[in-house]
This record gives structure tokens, C-alpha cells and sequence, in this order.
């Protein structure tokens, strides 16, 4: 009993120091960012400011243009989730509930370009994009991540699981195709449809690589792209601009993750181990 | 013919599902994979695109010349040593805490589970900002705490030494609790009667890992390995932000120098190098499969 004690209490122990220096960051993040320049610089640091200040937000929505780039990235990542939530279920159910020839062929092919790394396509995808006259717009950040393998696998993974003679039924009764989908189908699939829109959101919301590449002047970055740049741009670091970008990218995501974690741990079952 | 006709009409509602997506994802996923493959047997560059008649075939150029590449051959050695030191090392610490949190002696499981998840969800590149302030050699929270204790911390991205492996310990910090749920997942898959059976034959807790955890969860632990390898051998926000690749380059990537070289305008090059990448991420997939294939077997 007292050597299972022991234990536990290790096992605690361990646990929250873990917890501690993982957490632990982001907190340092958000107290440094209410830090004056030359407290965040002090030596040996402050815990909780000696000032407490919001001057790098001011500076930050202010003096850069970090409204402009929180804006793109909603924008961004609004339409694209937009497009893998129509595009995705359409294929799913296709795939999953219809027999057409060429059905296996592109299954098979939309799961191999789950593998394909971003890196390994961005170089012939920018000169479509530029021949298109597309580079640094809109169109041109949203288009090649329409539609995403990932979703397709997870809706068609969802639509087998639903029983088919509740479509035989619909069918019988004379609906048609489209409207066994949009009054039947998605309305089951609901589960579904939230966790691939928060991951999508979220993948988006991250994405660094592609908007990097084709934002080219400022209005159109996103915020990570605007948070690296001026990370790498300036001669002297500032931090506190830097720590306050920082928290403006990352709570939102964290706020979402901690009311809706189901969702992201069920993606994580879904994908992870089918 | 009435089958004949009622086959025409699945064909045609099947494909009117599957176009929209196919069409969109043809044009800018499947079709760039082949133009990349063929770019990189020319020697396309950003000054070509309004003059295609320029660009030549040179055949496998573009990677003979990668062979020869200094900085290209040092990024995919610094690739290489961030996969196989930051894999085992996520890996270990997920299952540690895995098992630590499947141990069923815990309250507050929760907790712990959506705090080690924390870093996964959030942008690689705000991570970075946040960890090169903890890293600086003086206003950095790190080296004031080895302060407290005596020691005189590095300029951990400052030097050759130093950069490369911080790199690699804040990707396990970030990456480790996405492989905890996964672990979690498989853990709970394991039927709890062996570990009673064991016990009663007088078996302890690390003979009931090493002999009953371990073998069972083989092929989770066999995907968490290629999922985060893949992941890692495409290393770029996290010297990007933190290092511009230096010093020296200790820290390019092969992800970094496909990029600089894309910057440069060198198109076909920049293509020719990032087949390289995919064509070790598709061998670590396929070598995926096949350990698991033959486990599966036997």
C-alpha cells in the first residue's frame, strides 16, 4: 500500500512538472507580452509586470497592420473550410454510398495524396497560380486548398458507418440523389461535418508555407506570415511586439481547442488509427 | 435496355457528386505532383514563366548537381540528425506519459491530457517566436533559471553546437502530445486480463511493459513513428523564424534550402530537391507498411 503511495505520488509529481513546462510558455507569453521593451529585457526577469501595459497591442494594431492580417486569415481560412465541407462530403458520399465506374481508382488516389508533403508541390503550384494571374490575391491563397484529401477520408470513413436502408427507404419513397444528400445525409453527418470544419479551420489558420510564397505584398499576409517576417525582418528584436503577435495567433486557437477538445481528439481517433 | 440505362444514370449521379472536388483537386493537388516531376528535369527559372520557349530539358542535371551541392548535402544531413534524434525522443516521451496517464491511480486525467495537447494545435510558427525569447542568452527565461542554480547558460541558438538540438528538444515539447493521445488510444486497446494474468504469474510493471505493452502496442507505435517522421523531415517555420538557418547553417533544412533556392528564382532546381524530399517521405510510408504487413502475417 505505502509503496503504491509512493507511487502516486511520483507519478504526480512528474505529471505536473511536465504539465508545468509545457504550459508554461504560453503563460510566460502573455504575461512578457503586457511588459514594457525594457522590463521584458531586465535581467534578472520579473514574473507578474512591475508595469502592466498594453502598449505592444496598441503598437501592434496601431502601428503595423495587424487587423489587415487577422482579417485575411479568417477570410482564408473561412472560405477553405467553406470548400472541404461541400467538396468533401459530396465525394465522401459518393464514395461511400454510390456505385460509379472509377470509383476505387480515385479513392485510391485522393488517399496517396494524403502523403504528399506541401514542400513537394508549392513549386509547380505557384507557377499555375502566377500564370493564372492569381498570385497575391485571394483566389490565389484559397484555391489549391479547396479541397483536401484528409476530409475526404474522414467523411467517407463516417458515411459507412451509416446504415444503407435508411437511404434504400428515401429512394423508394422517390427522392432523388441530391436530396437524399442535403435533407438525409448531412444532417447525419453532423459529428462529421463539425470536427473536419474545426481541424480544416485550424490547418489553415497555421498554414505558413503557401501563403508565405504567394502574399507578396502586406495586404495580403496572413498572421503567421506577418509574425515570421517581422520576427526575421528587424535589425533589433522586439520582443514585446513579437510576444504580443504571438498571443494574438495563438488564442483564438487556444480558446476553440479548450471548449471544442472532443472534436479534435476524435479527429486524432479517426485519422490516427481508422 | 433498362439496366443498361439505370447504370448510365449511377455513373452520371456518382461522378456529379465526385466532380467538383475531383476537378479542383486534379488541377491543383494530383497535377502539380506530376509538373513537379517534370519541372525538375528542366532548368526552369521565375524569369521563364512569361517565356516558356526559353526552358530547356537537361535531363537528371538538377540532381546530379544536388549531389554536389554543399549546402543541399549539409540540410539533408541536418535533416536526417533532426529525424533520428527528434523521433525517438518525441516517441519516448509520449509513451512515458502515455503510460503514466493510463496508469489508472489518476485523477485529474483530463487535465493533463488537454495540457500536454496544447502545443500541437497552434501555429509552429508563434511557437517559435515564443521559444527564441526563452532561449535568449540574457533576457531568456532558460538561462535565468540555470541562473538561479549556478549555470552559465549557452547562447543556445547562437552557436553551432547548441542550435540544431534545441531545435529538436522544442519539437518534441511541441509534437510529443499529439502522440500521447495517440498512445492513449492503442494503450486502452490492450485487454487488462494479460496484465492480471501476468501479475498473478509474478510478473513486475516494467516485465508487463517490456512483455505484454510493448509488442502489443508495435504497430501504433509503428505509425506514430512515420506520422512524426514524415512531419519532421519537412522542418522549415522553426529555423525560418528562429535561426535563418545559421549559424553557419547548423540549422538549414532541406525544407529551408528548397525554399532559398525557390527565392532565388531556380524553379526546376528547387523542384528537383523537393522530389527528393517527397520520394523519402513516400519511402518512409512504404516502410511503414511493410513492417507492419509482415508483423501482421505472423
Amino acid at each position: 500500500m505505502t509503496r503504491d503511495r509512493v507511487a502516486r505520488v511520483a507519478l504526480y509529481a512528474v505529471l505536473v512538472l511536465g504539465l508545468l513546462v509545457v504550459v508554461g510558455p504560453f503563460l510566460w507569453m502573455v504575461l512578457s507580452s503586457l511588459k514594457p521593451e525594457a522590463e521584458i529585457r531586465s535581467v534578472p526577469p520579473t514574473w507578474w509586470p512591475d508595469t502592466l501595459t498594453l502598449g505592444n497591442y496598441r503598437d501592434l494594431f496601431a502601428r503595423l497592420d495587424f487587423p489587415r492580417y487577422f482579417f485575411n486569415s479568417a477570410l482564408v481560412a473561412a472560405l477553405v473550410t467553406a470548400g472541404n465541407l461541400l467538396f468533401c462530403s459530396a465525394l465522401g458520399y459518393a464514395l461511400a454510398k454510390l456505385r460509379f465506374p472509377g470509383r476505387r481508382a480515385l479513392f485510391l488516389v485522393v488517399l496517396g495524396m494524403l502523403m504528399v508533403p506541401g514542400m513537394a508541390t508549392f513549386v509547380p503550384q505557384f507557377v499555375l497560380i502566377s500564370n493564372m494571374g492569381l498570385a497575391n490575391s485571394y483566389a490565389g491563397l484559397v484555391l489549391p486548398f479547396l479541397a483536401g484529401p484528409f476530409g475526404v477520408f474522414l467523411m467517407r470513413q463516417f458515411l459507412l458507418g451509416i446504415p444503407d436502408d435508411l437511404l434504400e427507404a428515401a429512394r423508394v419513397d422517390g427522392a432523388g440523389e441530391w436530396r437524399i444528400f442535403l435533407r438525409i445525409v448531412l444532417p447525419l453527418c453532423k459529428p462529421a461535418l463539425a470536427t473536419l470544419a474545426i481541424l480544416t479551420f485550424l490547418a489553415s489558420w497555421n498554414n505558413f508555407l503557401w501563403p508565405l510564397v504567394v502574399a507578396t505584398t502586406e495586404d495580403k499576409y496572413t498572421l503567421p506570415v506577418a509574425l515570421a517576417l517581422y520576427s526575421v525582418g528587424q535589425n533589433q528584436i522586439y520582443y514585446g511586439l513579437l510576444l504580443a503577435g504571438a498571443v494574438v495567433v495563438v488564442l483564438p486557437v487556444l480558446i476553440v481547442f479548450l471548449v471544442l477538445q472532443r472534436h479534435f481528439l476524435r479527429g486524432i481517433a479517426t485519422t490516427g488509427l481508422k | 435496355m433498362p439496366k443498361e440505362r439505370r447504370r448510365l444514370r449511377r455513373a452520371v449521379t456518382g461522378w456529379a457528386f465526385a466532380a467538383p472536388f475531383t476537378v479542383l483537386f486534379v488541377v491543383f493537388s494530383a497535377l502539380p505532383v506530376v509538373a513537379a516531376l517534370a519541372m525538375s528535369l528542366t532548368d526552369l527559372r521565375s524569369t521563364d514563366l512569361r517565356n516558356p520557349f526559353a526552358v530547356d530539358f537537361v535531363g537528371l542535371d538538377n540532381y546530379t548537381r544536388l549531389v554536389g551541392d554543399e549546402l543541399f548535402v549539409k540540410a539533408a544531413g541536418n535533416t536526417l540528425i533532426f529525424v533520428v534524434v527528434g523521433v525517438p525522443l518525441t516517441m519516448a516521451v509520449a509513451l512515458a506519459s502515455a503510460t503514466g496517464l493510463n496508469s489508472g491511480l489518476l485523477r485529474f486525467k483530463a487535465l493533463f491530457r488537454v495540457g500536454f495537447y496544447l502545443p500541437a494545435v497552434t501555429s509552429i510558427v508563434a511557437i517559435a517566436v515564443i521559444w527564441r525569447f526563452l532561449l535568449d542568452p540574457e533576457a531568456g527565461l532558460l538561462n535565468n533559471l540555470l541562473g538561479l542554480v549556478g549555470v552559465d547558460g549557452p547562447n543556445w541558438l547562437g552557436d553551432t553546437s547548441t542550435a540544431l538540438p534545441s531545435l529538436i528538444v522544442m519539437s518534441a515539447w511541441r509534437n510529443f502530445g499529439f502522440l500521447m493521445i495517440v498512445f492513449l488510444a492503442g494503450l486502452q486497446g490492450i485487454p487488462v486480463d494479460l496484465y492480471e494474468a501476468a501479475t498473478i504469474d509474478g510478473a513486475g510493471r516494467w516485465q508487463q511493459f517490456r512483455g505484454i505493452t510493448l509488442p502489443l502496442l508495435r504497430p501504433t507505435l509503428l505509425f506514430g513513428a512515420v506520422v512524426t517522421g514524415i512531419g519532421y523531415l519537412q522542418l522549415f517555420e522553426e529555423p525560418f523564424v528562429m535561426t535563418r538557418g545559421g549559424p553557419l547553417s547548423s540549422t538549414l533544412s532541406v525544407s529551408y534550402h528548397i525554399y532559398n533556392q525557390f527565392g532565388f528564382g531556380n524553379y526546376g532546381y528547387a523542384a528537383a530537391a523537393s522530389y527528393v524530399l517527397f520520394v523519402a517521405i513516400v519511402g518512409l510510408s512504404v516502410l511503414q507498411f511493410r513492417l507492419l504487413g509482415t508483423r501482421g502475417d505472423s
